[in-house]
């Protein structure tokens, strides 16, 4: 089998700075936009009386 | 390369589904447990067997249902209890309707059979429901709480080695078991869990956390599984030959809607727990206080709570798993992967292992399409942002709760765009078709060639009526054998179970 390399460790965050999801630039306006299409669509398909489903949503333990 | 010696992580994976009966009266949650699995059994097995049979007998549905004989006590056997042709075990469980997949050779086959589960439960409830009356559905979500405190399981089992010394497999799966949610947590609006001190400054600084389960764990060790849950459960069934295997019955886990999730927790359990079997494991990282940091590493979404170890140090969670990683790399090359079902299967885990890592260190949104938690994270925030609410908000929880439903019009994680790695073509294959790899193999097909001959079946045995006293017992006590390629010409070949039986010189 061939050598592998070691794994290598990111650094933990405080020493980079990654582009925070909702940051300026395309990429991100990509991806507001594509949250953006998705609450549409989940506005459409929740429930309607998300009080009352949650309420009676009751069950007993298991396993 | 050394040889390995591990025994071949056999797996599965059993959950029980939450249900509700939304109806003007009471519901009776067993009574509507066994609806859906009655409405599953009668609507689609027995025209498997008109199918099937020319000498059909509609009176006799016994085809596929079964008292399972050897199975824990606790197993209400007077209720429905089915075996399907795949080789899974339908039933309910306490108040649940419960699927326990097939015995999987590897992390990527078991994924495939946990979605023909769902798959399984989807039509039985399309098939409940149209023998309800209007107004009347009943729902199944794929979750492991009401948010209310009552929780319900999703448990994983691994085959492992009888000689391998359970101390040491305690040591050594605790700190994984502790830190491995931040890439198996299926994630949770809210806490379940009374406080009774206070938190420390980490916990509970947000109403969101990483997985569904850690609020229900109170011991460290233990054979409970609904009362004081243990991290490590040491019920002791191998449903297998006694003297050579353990199976290791694991409790910790969230039920996943992501494929990539459940890939990914079979697939790194089973590598480290071949490891213990092969005693290549690193220095033990164990959490001086393995319950509260497991609740700690829930609801510390940063990843960047510290977890104090009983040897002084204090490491992040990320940062224990990326301990495991390295080993298990190490392993890999000194023992190869064979353990885990070969080279592809295993490199993959890996790789993924350490893409997730890698995600979640530097910016785990990027994660939002792997993991069920991000995907829930993002979703959440996003709908709390555009319609202005808090955290307590009730159609928050309403999300929570739609994330897991499993009802194709309703599903939010259908929704979110999460990675496949499974095709549609092979989960509907794995519905009625059981894994060529394993015992399951035999049991499933035996299911759909004799099964108006087999009076009971369970997980290491099959008992025929062949017309002739006595019955005829099969033992299965190798959970490897009895696959396509051992029985799968003889299978072909047999006319009837008497033949088969006569064949196998039983």
């Amino acid at each position: 089998m061939a050598e592998r390399e070691q794994v290598r460790r990111t650094p933990p965050r405080e020493t980079e700075s990654p582009a925070p999801v909702g940051a300026t630039g395309e990429g991100a306006t990509e991806l507001k936009a594509e949250l953006d299409d998705l609450l549409d669509e989940i506005d459409d398909v929740l429930e309607t009386n998300a009080e009352e489903f949650v309420k009676n949503y009751v069950q007993k333990g298991g396993e | 390369m050394s040889r390995a010696v591990a025994v071949h992580k056999v797996v599965g994976i059993e959950t029980e589904f939450g249900i509700l009966h939304r109806c003007d009266g009471d519901s009776n949650p067993v009574a509507a447990s066994s609806m859906i699995i009655n409405a599953y059994v009668n609507g689609f097995l027995c025209q498997r067997v008109s199918w099937d049979f020319e000498d059909e007998q509609p009176g006799t549905d016994a085809r596929g249902f079964n008292e399972f004989d050897a199975l824990a006590p606790e197993i209400e056997t007077h209720l429905v209890n089915a075996v399907l042709t795949n080789g899974a075990r339908y039933y309910v469980d306490h108040a649940h309707p419960e699927l326990s997949t097939p015995e999987c050779s590897d992390a990527r086959q078991c994924v495939v059979y946990d979605r023909a589960a769902e798959e399984i439960l989807i039509r039985s409830m399309e098939a409940a429901n149209n023998l309800l009356p209007d107004g009347e559905e009943l729902v199944i979500h794929k979750n492991n709480s009401d948010g209310k405190g009552n929780s319900y399981g999703c448990h994983e089992n691994y085959l492992l080695d009888r000689d391998v010394p359970f101390g040491r497999i305690v040591t050594h799966i605790m700190p994984f078991f502790v830190t491995r949610q931040i890439f198996c947590g299926a994630g949770k609006i809210g806490m379940e869990v009374p406080m009774t001190e206070p938190p420390p400054t980490a916990f509970s600084d947000r109403a969101f956390q990483i997985s569904q389960r850690a609020d229900f764990f109170e011991e460290e060790v233990g054979l409970e599984t609904t009362l004081k849950r243990p991290i490590v459960n040491t019920r002791d069934e191998p449903h297998a030959d006694t003297r050579k295997y353990r199976r290791m019955h694991v409790i910790i886990g969230d039920a996943n809607m992501s494929e990539v999730q459940t890939y990914l927790k079979l697939g790194t359990t089973s590598l480290v727990l071949a490891m213990i079997d092969d005693d290549f494991v690193p220095e033990p990282l164990t959490p001086l206080v393995p319950v509260a940091a497991l609740r700690q590493v829930s609801c510390d979404t940063s990843l960047s709570a510290l977890v104090e170890l009983t040897d002084g140090r204090n490491m992040r969670a990320i940062e224990i798993q990326w301990e495991y990683l390295e080993m298990a790399r190490k392993y890999a090359q000194s023992h190869g992967l064979e353990a885990v079902g070969g080279d592809d299967v295993g490199n993959d885990v890996l790789d993924r292992w350490e893409a997730v890592l890698t995600g979640l260190e530097t910016d785990p949104m990027s994660l939002a399409s792997q993991l069920d938690w991000v995907a829930k994270l993002r979703l959440y925030e996003g709908f709390a942002q555009r319609h202005g609410l808090d955290w307590d908000d009730p159609k928050l929880a309403a999300l929570d709760l739609q994330y897991h439903d499993l009802r194709p019009s309703k599903s939010l994680s259908q929704r979110v765009g999460l990675e496949r790695i499974t095709s549609d073509d092979e989960v509907n294959e794995a519905v009625s078709v059981p894994p060529p790899t394993t015992r399951a193999y035999f049991r499933g097909r035996c299911l759909d060639k004799f099964g108006e001959q087999i009076v009971a079946a369970n997980w290491d045995s099959m008992v025929f009526d062949i017309g002739t006293d006595p019955l005829r017992r099969v033992p299965m006590l190798e959970p490897l054998r009895g696959s396509q390629t051992h029985v799968g010409n003889l299978l072909d070949e047999c006319r009837d179970a008497a033949d088969l039986l006569r064949r196998l010189g039983n």
